[in-house]
């Protein structure tokens, strides 16, 4: 599934970074690369952008450009 | 030959606050060559003359955004002799992908690592001398807002570059992205000595794919398929292309340095508490009337209390200062002419323009507040859905609002948008914000021509301005800027108090700024305005203002606003004069009508106006171009006079335009 998929609070791994260009670029540089955990913490009033938090701090991202990551969502047991 | 630190770090991690540390009040902003991007120096304090340079702050340097690309030939420029790059010790991770690739650069280099108190608060810690073997560098521990850790951090990085110690290692890498770099490296070993770009730099850019980098080294064509092979069987045997395989590799580098020496809370007591107000700030509810409240409330103080007291001050300060020249000037029996020049020209022209400047001060005093604190970036996050639809970031948000206050400080603001893209396009939006010197227009209309409807008639002004910048907008993003916007992928910071220093130095800078542009741009203005009114054809003193040149640009500019519904020179000559300050068209129009006080002037405009052609007046002077001061600003903030220039006739055309629509609609419609 995507990222812009969670739901709020879920946890996820990433295993593939879309995209190309600047923006594929700055995603890769922000530290979202495969393997990476991250959790999906809110999202904005309108619906749009949302707030991840991954490798220890809060990044937040417009939902297009959350589709353009791949992620496998990790299951709490 | 003084020593030259280049200070590099990430956005929000501390940046401004360590070089405010190291330089106290030795320091001086300037601008990078051909861009506008700010240029920090200051001479480090206790150092013997060290100078350091205060580089955007930036995430990487891969060659996309302007102020990467300016850090780049910055530091490959040859003028830095060391780099003292800053890290945010509570987000270490992510703030050492930058490290590693300043470490390619083999420069003497000292790694700042900031926020240790934070860590240490959170029962956290950090084995600084596991970093510094993992990195190769020396590491010093510090707190910049606590100012602890500077002196020594100042001590090493001298005794880096005094002894010329390059990072020890650069390797970062293994397997396929190692062979891949090496035999690249290999093959351009002349390339990079002949232009002096490090080796191994220049061989992971050209894996990436950095074709940027390419032209610089002026690597053939026969080089460069062999680089694309070399790339092409790293990206098969890996699964994985190259950029990511190279963030991958620089990630998973840090990941292991970190996996020994770093032991922290998942979180920090300041993140968790960061968590705990967005609960508040960024609710889905709460979030949007709790900015609208912000905002009203730093419009009341700056516009309201603290603004008007200072004005006032400001202002009695200004006449006392003007009366005492003119006291001078008379007892030295100056020329009439001359006399006039200085006092009614200079004076009170400056004077007017400076008038502004405790409003500037203080918004920008909120303004730093809002930023340092972290909250802009929260701004952003909420505003960002609306601003999109043309073409702008959540990022743009602010400066807008305070334009409703004043373009000056507004257009200033959009200094802290990172996109040069959205910057334009804020400075050329922001000015059709209706600012507050053209309230006192909008009053005497009203009062003149619509006192039953006045809250409407403003309402719907305020309202023309918005629609009219959503417009523009949209055609901006379909047209000169319809390439790709930088992409909104925004760290939010935890939330900190910001430090008085840093508040007070911004609140100066900005301060600083205006008076030089008041006594630059501003002072030729009043003194052609003075020329313009006190002369007539064949530059001879007039008596009557209805003689002068500026009444007589105005009879010539009159048949422009004809169709408008205002072809009088007396309105032509006020919008002229509205330049200078905006409610100069008020008091112009009182002089050409003969009433002297502009409160009589209500009665007296029907004579010049019906009142469709009074509506078309307001439109126009809602969106016509802003005054001088705001020119200054756009041209100071675009960079350029040309880029100015055309922004001001842009913005005089769409008013032009708009007034025109409003005059032949209501006249068809039978107004």
């Amino acid at each position: 599934m995507t990222l812009d998929r969670l739901n709020i609070g879920e946890r996820a791994v990433v295993t593939a970074v879309g995209g190309e260009g600047i923006l594929r670029r700055r995603l890769l540089d922000m530290g979202i690369t495969p393997k990476t955990k991250l959790m999906v913490r809110k999202m904005a009033p309108l619906g749009d952008p949302i707030e991840i938090h991954i490798r220890g701090y809060e990044l937040t991202l417009r939902k297009e450009d959350a589709a353009k990551i791949t992620v496998e969502k990790i299951v709490e047991e | 030959m003084a020593m030259t630190f280049a200070l590099i770090g990430n956005q929000n991690c501390g940046k401004t606050t360590l070089f405010n540390q190291l330089t106290g009040s030795n320091q001086h902003v300037g601008n990078f060559p051909g861009v506008t991007v700010d240029k920090k120096e200051g001479t480090i304090k206790n150092s013997g003359g060290a100078v350091v340079v205060d580089l955007p702050g930036i995430y990487s340097i891969s060659p996309y955004t302007m102020e990467e690309i300016v850090t780049r030939d910055y530091l490959l420029g040859g003028d830095p002799d060391g780099i003292i790059n800053i890290v945010d010790a509570t987000n270490i991770e992510r703030n050492l992908y930058l490290t590693l690739q300043l470490l390619e650069l083999e420069m003497p280099m000292i790694v700042a690592l900031n926020m240790m108190d934070e860590v240490a608060g959170s029962g956290g810690s950090i084995d600084i001398q596991k970093i510094s073997d993992g990195l190769g560098v020396p590491v010093v521990p510090i707190s910049a807002s606590k100012n602890q850790g500077i002196d020594e951090l100042v001590e090493r990085a001298l005794q880096t570059v005094r002894h010329r110690e390059k990072p020890l290692h650069h390797d970062f890498c293994k397997g396929e992205v190692h062979r891949a770099i090496h035999s690249i490296a290999h093959m351009i070993e002349d390339h990079t000595e002949a232009h002096n770009i490090p080796w191994r730099f220049a061989a992971t850019k050209l894996v990436e794919g950095d074709t940027g980098m390419m032209d610089k080294l002026e690597i053939n064509q026969n080089e460069r398929e062999i680089v694309q092979h070399v790339a092409d069987e790293m990206e098969a045997a890996l699964g994985t292309d190259r950029e990511a395989a190279l963030a991958d590799m620089r990630y998973s580098y840090i990941e292991q340095v970190c996996a020994h020496a770093v032991h922290k809370p998942q979180e920090t007591m300041e993140q968790q508490r960061s968590v705990k107000i967005d609960r508040i700030l960024t609710h889905k509810v709460f979030a949007i009337p709790i900015f609208l409240g912000i905002m009203l409330m730093v419009f009341w103080l700056t516009f309201g209390v603290v603004g008007s007291t200072l004005s006032d001050l400001f202002g009695e300060g200004i006449s006392f200062v003007t009366n005492l020249a003119d006291a001078a000037l008379t007892s030295m029996n100056i020329a009439p002419a001359l006399h006039s020049l200085v006092i009614d020209g200079i004076f009170a022209g400056v004077g007017s323009v400076l008038g502004f400047m405790p409003t500037i001060v203080t918004l920008f005093f909120f303004l730093s507040i809002l930023e340092d604190s972290g909250y802009m970036a929260r701004v952003a996050f909420v505003m960002d859905k609306l601003l999109r639809k043309i073409g702008l970031s959540g990022r743009s948000f602010v400066p807008m609002v305070i334009g409703f206050g004043c373009s000056v400080p507004a257009i200033m603001a959009s200094r802290t948008l990172s996109s040069e893209r959205d910057r334009k396009m804020t400075i050329l939006l922001t000015p059709f914000m209706s600012c507050s010197a053209k309230l006192p227009i909008y009053s005497v209309f009203v009062a003149a021509f619509f006192p039953e409807q006045g809250a409407l008639v403003m309402m719907a002004l305020y309202v023309t301005g918005m629609a009219v910048a959503i417009l523009v907008g949209l055609l901006l993003k379909n047209t000169i800027y319809r390439g790709n916007p930088v992409p909104f992928v925004m760290e939010l910071p935890a939330y900190r108090l910001p430090s008085a220093q840093n508040v007070l130095r911004h609140m100066w800078d900005k301060a600083k700024d205006f008076v030089v542009k008041a006594f630059t741009i501003i002072f030729m203005a009043t003194i052609i305005v003075w020329l313009l009114q006190n002369f007539g054809p064949g530059l001879r003193p007039v008596q009557d203002s209805a003689d002068s040149l500026l009444a007589v640009m105005g009879r010539w500019l009159a048949p422009v606003f004809a169709p408008l519904g205002f072809g009088d020179w007396r309105a032509a000559t006020a919008l002229v004069t509205g330049l200078m300050a905006k409610e100069t068209v008020v008091s112009t129009l009182a002089v050409l009508m003969n009433v002297g006080d502009s409160a009589l002037l209500a009665p007296v405009l029907s004579q010049m106006f019906t009142p469709l052609a009074a509506s078309a007046f307001l439109v126009f002077t809602l969106l016509y171009m802003p005054c001088v001061a705001a020119m200054a600003a756009v041209r100071r903030e675009l960079g350029s006079l040309r880029g100015a220039v055309t922004a001001m006739a842009f913005q005089t055309g769409v008013a032009w335009v708009v007034a025109f629509l409003v005059y032949q609609v209501g006249a068809m419609l039978g107004f």
